[in-house]
């Protein structure tokens, strides 16, 4: 399905400040996996979800998206096969634009944007209908300004956003650290319903063990810009946070437990 | 005094068209574009050399909006394609702009339209006054435009074009092209400040290469009134309140002229009402800041010992923590 083949990236290249973000990382994802990332700071794993949607062009490799050479595809016009949920709950809805009109952005993703009316009625009764399946009391707000909402509710919004129009690839980016626990778990819940429901292949970075043990069927662990560790299927659900701790200590990531 | 109030309603409705290309530039995009002060001097050239051409006026008002769409397109290239800062690329157009429009006017610094037919001619042949041809006139010009740019900004294009301005990140996860969305949106903007050129320079009767200047503090001014008095709650009401807006900056000038004002002290004016609106919103914060301080201040005169105020602290966290245990207790009890 996504295929990524020694891809390379680097910022500030020929400065002081030269980082080799990504090096010759290589990951292959099968339609439906469910991969959670982890890692240090710095070790790659934004870069990586970046450079999938287009963010960042890499020096040299290949991507590869359901048989299409996605590498040097521009951002907005990758966006039709990739959604994406930001760590910043702010960077994923237009705050002065109401719920029902970023929904009706979304749902033309990839889509040829005319001088057709920007929403039609019936798509209304749609973002209703899904909004209330958040259980946020959401639906009767669609024509409330997104900026009014809390950090949570704009979170679960952008989740909707990304998969409204079926994405090839969902990209989570530590879409729940900026939340407290308990909307942290619940933005998740959401997450994992819509990626169930659509059967959505996924590549989700998080920080917390226990949710990279629970979530998905792949884990796969960077440091430096390399994917360094995989476990999959039983090995995965095998997995304790204790563990998975110590290999991010013999990956030499230090760690604050 | 009617005869003043007349002239600045026509000439406010005019500028109120600039206000509207200023709101699509720093309101919808957010982006601070200066090609305004260049590009209403472009359109009332172009409008006038075609007048005198022997275009027909509303040629020339379409001329004109043409020209400064093409002005704001070459701000919009500078911004987007060669990745200079909008402010400075407005700069350069402007500055671009002072040369191009002489030599539109064929070398010259102003042109007058002497016994030219305008959009004024057959409504003065009705009897009507030079203002009060130019108010129905520039009614008419700005029903047609907030009705098409209420349109333009509600479909599909347009949207995204507002998402742009709001959160380009949110844009481009959302498949818009950010930088068309700019170039576009710059283009329109500055169409509807040439447009508004096109008019002005047949209401005035000539156009000069210095006339641009400071237009887009009037424009700001226009709008930020616009916005205070008469509130921005949906895009409908947030258009014509700009347009309002410029009407009531351009009332306040005349009244302050009438009132005595030098003419060429009317920058400083401007400058500072637009410096005093925009603080304005933060003005009541900072006032109630300082009223509370200076109570704090009153209540603590003369107080140095401050140990009452932490034995006072702990009691309040002993109460908590004896709070605390009790409550532990009671669902010990409980279970």
């Amino acid at each position: 399905m996504l295929a990524l083949n020694k891809l390379n990236v680097t910022f500030n290249a020929g400065t002081v400040n030269e980082v080799h973000a990504l090096k010759d990382c290589g990951l292959f994802l099968e339609e439906g996996d469910f991969v959670v990332v982890i890692g240090g700071n710095g070790s790659g794993k934004s870069t990586m979800l970046n450079s999938i949607a287009g963010t960042y062009m890499p020096d040299s490799g290949r991507m590869v998206l359901d048989n299409k050479d996605i590498t040097f595809m521009p951002e907005h016009v990758r966006a039709k096969y990739v959604g994406r949920v930001f760590q910043d709950p702010m960077r994923g809805t237009a705050p002065d634009m109401t719920i029902e009109e970023n929904l009706a952005l979304a749902q033309r993703r990839g889509k040829m944007r005319s001088f057709r009316r920007g929403m039609k009625a019936a798509e209304r009764a749609h973002f209703r209908e899904i909004l209330s399946h958040l259980d946020l009391g959401l639906e009767d707000r669609l024509s409330t300004r997104i900026g009014l909402l809390s950090g949570g509710q704009r979170q679960a919004i952008t989740l909707l956003m990304a998969t409204l129009e079926k994405p090839k690839i969902l990209l989570l980016d530590e879409h729940t650290a900026a939340l407290d626990p308990k909307t942290a778990a619940k933005v998740l819940e959401i997450s994992v319903r819509l990626i169930e429901e659509g059967y959505l292949t996924t590549l989700m970075v998080t920080h917390n063990m226990a949710d990279a043990i629970t979530f998905g069927n792949r884990l796969v662990l960077m440091r430096e810009g390399e994917v360094i560790f995989e476990a999959t299927g039983q090995q995965k659900a095998n997995l304790t946070v204790p563990e998975l701790v110590d290999k991010f200590i013999s990956a030499g990531v230090e760690v604050l437990v | 005094m009617a005869n003043i109030l007349a002239g600045a309603i026509g000439l406010g409705l005019i500028w109120g068209i600039v206000t509207l290309g200023i709101f699509i530039s720093f309101r919808v995009l957010n982006m601070p574009d200066l090609s305004v002060e260049g590009s209403i001097v472009t359109g009332a050239a172009v409008a006038a050399m075609l007048i005198i051409g022997g275009a027909h006026p509303l040629l020339a008002v379409g001329g004109a909006t043409l020209a400064g769409a093409l002005a704001g397109t070459i701000t919009g290239f500078l911004h987007t394609r060669l990745k200079i800062p909008a402010l400075l690329s407005g700069i350069l157009t402007m500055t671009a702009l002072y040369s191009i429009n002489i030599r539109i006017m064929d070398g010259r610094p102003n042109v007058p339209l002497l016994r030219q037919d305008t959009l004024l001619t057959p409504l003065i042949d009705l009897g009507l006054t030079r203002d009060h041809a130019i108010i129905i006139i520039a009614v008419i010009a700005v029903i047609l435009v907030i009705a098409f740019q209420r349109w333009f900004l509600t479909t599909e294009f347009g949207s995204a074009l507002r998402a742009t301005g709001n959160n380009p990140h949110m844009s481009a996860a959302q498949g818009i092209n950010t930088n068309t969305m700019k170039l576009v949106g710059l283009a329109f903007a500055n169409a509807l400040v040439g447009l508004a050129g096109g008019l002005l320079v047949q209401y005035q009767g000539f156009v000069d290469v210095q006339m641009g200047i400071g237009a887009i503090v009037i424009g700001l001014a226009s709008l930020i009134i616009g916005e205070v008095i008469f509130g921005r709650k949906t895009l409908l009401r947030g258009m014509i309140a700009v347009v309002l807006g410029a009407i009531v900056y351009r009332i306040i000038i005349a009244l302050v002229l009438e009132a005595g004002m030098a003419a060429t002290d009317l920058r400083l004016f401007t400058a500072i009402t637009v410096a005093i609106a925009l603080w304005l919103p933060h003005a009541r914060d900072q006032i109630d800041a300082i009223s509370r301080r200076v109570k704090h201040r009153k209540n603590s005169f003369g107080q140095s010992d401050y140990s009452g105020l932490a034995s006072a602290s702990s009691a309040a966290a002993t109460d908590a923590r004896t709070a605390n245990k009790s409550k532990k207790t009671r669902s010990r009890g409980d279970h």
